[in-house]
């Protein structure tokens, strides 16, 4: 089975840990992942002004893209490119004098509508590939443990385009379950985790991070799950500098929820590149005996 | 009738230059609009042609006068269409009621390095030139080349961290600067596309052995001798050698003819 795959610059980048496990996992389960011709930056952030609509043009010639490829849906791993491109997807096909605005600012391009179907890979697994069949792919069950099922603001934000009905906050559980790991909601798994703050506003970016941080230690989780490159930054890369000022009581490894993937499945460290996640991760799952090469 | 006559452009006969107009034989005139002033022109004459019909002379905006050397990029309208038009003015073909202007320059910032010291990694290149990140993708800039390129294209590949497929892209580029002209980020996308080609031909295209092969041979001198008795030659006994050389049949398949006297291979 083919489908149309947006990565997003930072999954290219600095965040190819995001990216490969996913590619690879798909690979292992008979998904090609057709990455989209000559596509561009999702926007990374959803424009709120009204009549901003330049900064939709980005997102919507993407679908276009994935429109020109033939496909009725495109998967895509990183939350906020989720986020943008969804949003953007929904002004094209609710808001008809919007949509020929820019349909006729984009005079080069195809007229769009919103045809293409935006999708998160973690409904893609859910829906698509089905748990059962992602149960029965598991060569190395992540048996006993702990991880928190950390979301964010962009999967679950606004309720338009969130990946399941607000509230409920399953699908990210029922994903580490068909990999055997035991999911641990916690209270602060929708708390955003300080976003471009880390940069303006850092002391109040430092303290949303202990209080997740802290808050999946406290119910029990050893280790955290996720799916935005910036929450990796402000959630996994900040721990040295919050355990310095005292802001949490111990280190959790981060991951994202691609690399427990393609771990579950055998594919090994190689695939999963955490190297480039916070120094604990890998020791960690060394010390529990988890295999970091492949399992034949 | 004569054809210029017929036309109903030429009948007035504005040409610019005064006395000298030539035109060349059978050729209509055509009004065109050089900085909103009206000439008629030869209507088979290129814009720079044109404009020096009507009287312009260049001094600068001008170089190579055969596409490449990127002096001579020119914004277009046409009658009654929103849309803008771009070409190189020594290669566009004059079209009536064309309203033109040149852009020989246009400003974009380019940033300092010594390449001999550079990092070649993507964040090298975001660090010299944060404004990459300002891109909307309007396509603008694609909009905007003489050449073709996909300019979009290669500024998406660099925040990609894509440095060969940018060199790639951007390698019919003429540094003319439309797409830094036409830029809402103010992104100086020519110059940003130069660097990507200076990484990727220094630091990360693949070497040719054979040719590190060759100048070590040309180094040790093996080729001396042979230069110092070409030196030593009279003129008549060079064009003796010249004129008897052994040359490769013209259609000979590559690879199949071999000299006779191999002692320079």
């Amino acid at each position: 089975m083919k489908v149309s795959y947006y990565p997003g610059c930072t999954l290219k980048t600095k965040a190819k840990n995001l990216e490969d496990g996913a590619v690879a996992s798909m690979a292992a389960l008979g998904v090609e992942f057709e990455e989209l011709p000559r596509w561009n930056c999702c926007g990374a952030v959803h424009s709120l002004a009204d009549d901003d609509l330049i900064h939709q043009v980005a997102p919507v010639r993407d679908l276009i893209r994935a429109m020109e490829q033939g496909s009725e849906k495109v998967v895509t791993l990183c939350s906020m490119c989720y986020n943008t491109l969804a949003r953007a997807n929904l002004l094209m096909r609710e808001d008809e004098t919007k949509r020929n605005t820019i349909n006729s600012f984009m005079n080069e391009e195809k007229d769009y509508h919103g045809e293409v179907e935006v999708v998160h890979f973690l409904n893609f697994l859910r829906d698509t590939v089905g748990w059962e069949k992602l149960r029965s792919s598991v060569k190395v069950p992540l048996k006993g443990l702990k991880v928190a099922t950390y979301y964010g603001c962009t999967l679950v934000r606004p309720r338009n385009v969130a990946i399941e009905p607000a509230g409920e906050q399953k699908i990210m559980k029922e994903f580490l379950e068909a990999l055997g790991a035991t999911a641990v909601g916690f209270p602060a798994e929708t708390l955003c985790c300080g976003s471009y703050q880390i940069l303006a506003n850092p002391d109040a970016a430092l303290d949303v991070s202990a209080t997740i941080l802290d808050g999946a230690t406290r119910a029990g989780a050893e280790a955290l799950a996720l799916s935005c490159p910036l929450c990796e930054f402000n959630l996994g890369k900040t721990q040295e500098e919050l355990l310095g000022k005292g802001k949490i009581s111990k280190e959790v490894p981060v991951y994202y929820f691609t690399q427990l993937l393609a771990l579950a499945l055998g594919l090994g460290g190689e695939v999963c590149r955490f190297d480039l996640n916070d120094k604990l991760s890998a020791e960690f799952l060394k010390g529990r005996n988890y295999p970091l090469e492949a399992v034949a | 009738m004569s054809k210029a006559a017929e036309c109903k452009c030429a009948s007035s006969r504005q040409v610019a230059t005064g006395d000298r107009a030539i035109l060349p034989e059978g050729a209509k005139t055509i009004p065109i609009y050089v900085m909103g002033k009206k000439y008629e022109v030869p209507e088979t004459l290129t814009i720079m042609k044109a404009m020096e019909f009507a009287g312009f002379k260049f001094l600068r905006g001008c170089g190579c006068r055969g596409g490449i050397c990127g002096a001579c990029p020119t914004v277009y309208r046409k009658e009654g269409d929103y849309k803008l038009y771009f070409g190189l003015a020594c290669q566009t073909v004059v079209e009536p009621n064309m309203y033109l202007a040149q852009i020989p320059f246009y400003p974009a910032n380019r940033a300092v390095y010594d390449i001999e010291k550079i990092e070649p990694a993507a964040e090298t290149i975001h660090a010299l030139y944060p404004e990459l990140f300002r891109c909307v993708a309007c396509n603008n800039c694609t909009k905007a080349c003489p050449m073709g390129v996909e300019v979009l294209d290669y500024i998406s590949a660099l925040k990609q961290g894509d440095i060969a497929r940018a060199a790639q892209i951007s390698f019919d580029c003429i540094q003319c600067g439309l797409c830094a002209s036409r830029c809402m980020g103010e992104l100086p996308q020519y110059h940003i596309a130069q660097l990507a080609r200076r990484m990727y031909g220094k630091y990360i295209q693949p070497r040719a052995l054979h040719l590190e092969k060759r100048v070590a041979e040309i180094e040790s001198g093996k080729y001396d001798s042979m230069l110092d008795s070409l030196m030593k030659m009279s003129h008549a006994e060079l064009e003796k050698l010249y004129k008897e050389r052994e040359r490769e049949p013209d259609m000979s398949a590559p690879g199949a003819w071999m000299p006779k006297d191999t002692q320079y291979l």
